[in-house]
């Protein structure tokens, strides 16, 4: 088990076992901060039957991987892992899972916004929502743009 | 040889997800889509050409002068939506 993981699969996870997994491997962890996104019923007032997950083999490990190395760079960090979840989602099911274990508090909590942050912009994944009117993909937003630029600033 | 890769909304208006070109066709980033277009019909240019359209090479994102050589592995997407 290395201390960064990024695991990309089509089955569900355990946060409890992939934090378990995230204290193992780590020494003196004090924090240890999550986020877990769920597929939303609606979307933009359209109720969502079910939602498919395309994403680039290869390049979306590495994409993430990079991610969590910048975070670490930046904040002191004991382990930090990545599950996201492709094929297909329904409503209510969990998609990503992001787990950060550091001595304190601050730098797990900021660790984890920004790699959440990142991993939208970059990591190579596209949604195709399947509503009661049809399918259609997911524009990126604007918003996860901005959200990201909160980190380069001094 | 290059290998081309579409995904997402690409990859479904293309109608194909991977295919392979010569590399003497394009020595860059920006050739290789014209080359694609010239090689499959205006119909690809809508989409190859569509705003926002991300290219990467060797699984890493680059600019369209990118060069290129045989051997590559050149993907070309829409915005990503993940998380």
């Amino acid at each position: 088990m290395q201390a960064l993981a990024v695991a990309i699969q089509s089955e569900d996870f355990s946060v409890d076992a992939e934090n378990a997994d995230l204290l193992r491997q780590s020494n003196n962890t004090g924090a240890i901060a999550n986020f877990v996104g769920i597929v939303r019923v609606n979307n933009d007032r359209l109720t969502v039957v079910s939602m498919q997950l395309e994403h680039y083999p290869g390049m979306t490990e590495k994409s993430i991987l990079r991610v969590l190395q910048e975070a670490r760079q930046r904040w002191q960090l004991n382990a930090a892992r990545v599950v996201h979840r492709i094929g297909e989602l329904h409503p209510g099911e969990q998609i990503v899972y992001v787990g950060v274990a550091s001595e304190h508090r601050h730098a797990a909590f900021d660790a984890c916004a920004y790699i959440m942050d990142y991993l939208k912009l970059q990591a190579p994944f596209w949604k195709k929502e399947i509503t009661a009117n049809g399918a259609h993909w997911v524009d990126a937003r604007e918003s996860d743009s901005i959200a990201a630029q909160r980190w380069s600033k001094p | 040889m290059l290998k081309v890769l579409f995904f997402a909304r690409l990859r479904e208006e293309l109608g194909i997800g991977e295919l392979n070109c010569a590399a003497e066709q394009a020595a860059t980033a920006a050739q290789l889509r014209e080359s694609l277009v010239a090689a499959n019909g205006e119909h690809w240019r809508a989409s190859l050409f569509a705003d926002n359209i991300i290219v990467a090479v060797n699984q890493e994102v680059v600019d369209w002068s990118q060069p290129l050589q045989a051997g590559d592995e050149i993907a070309f997407f829409p915005p990503v939506t993940g998380g």
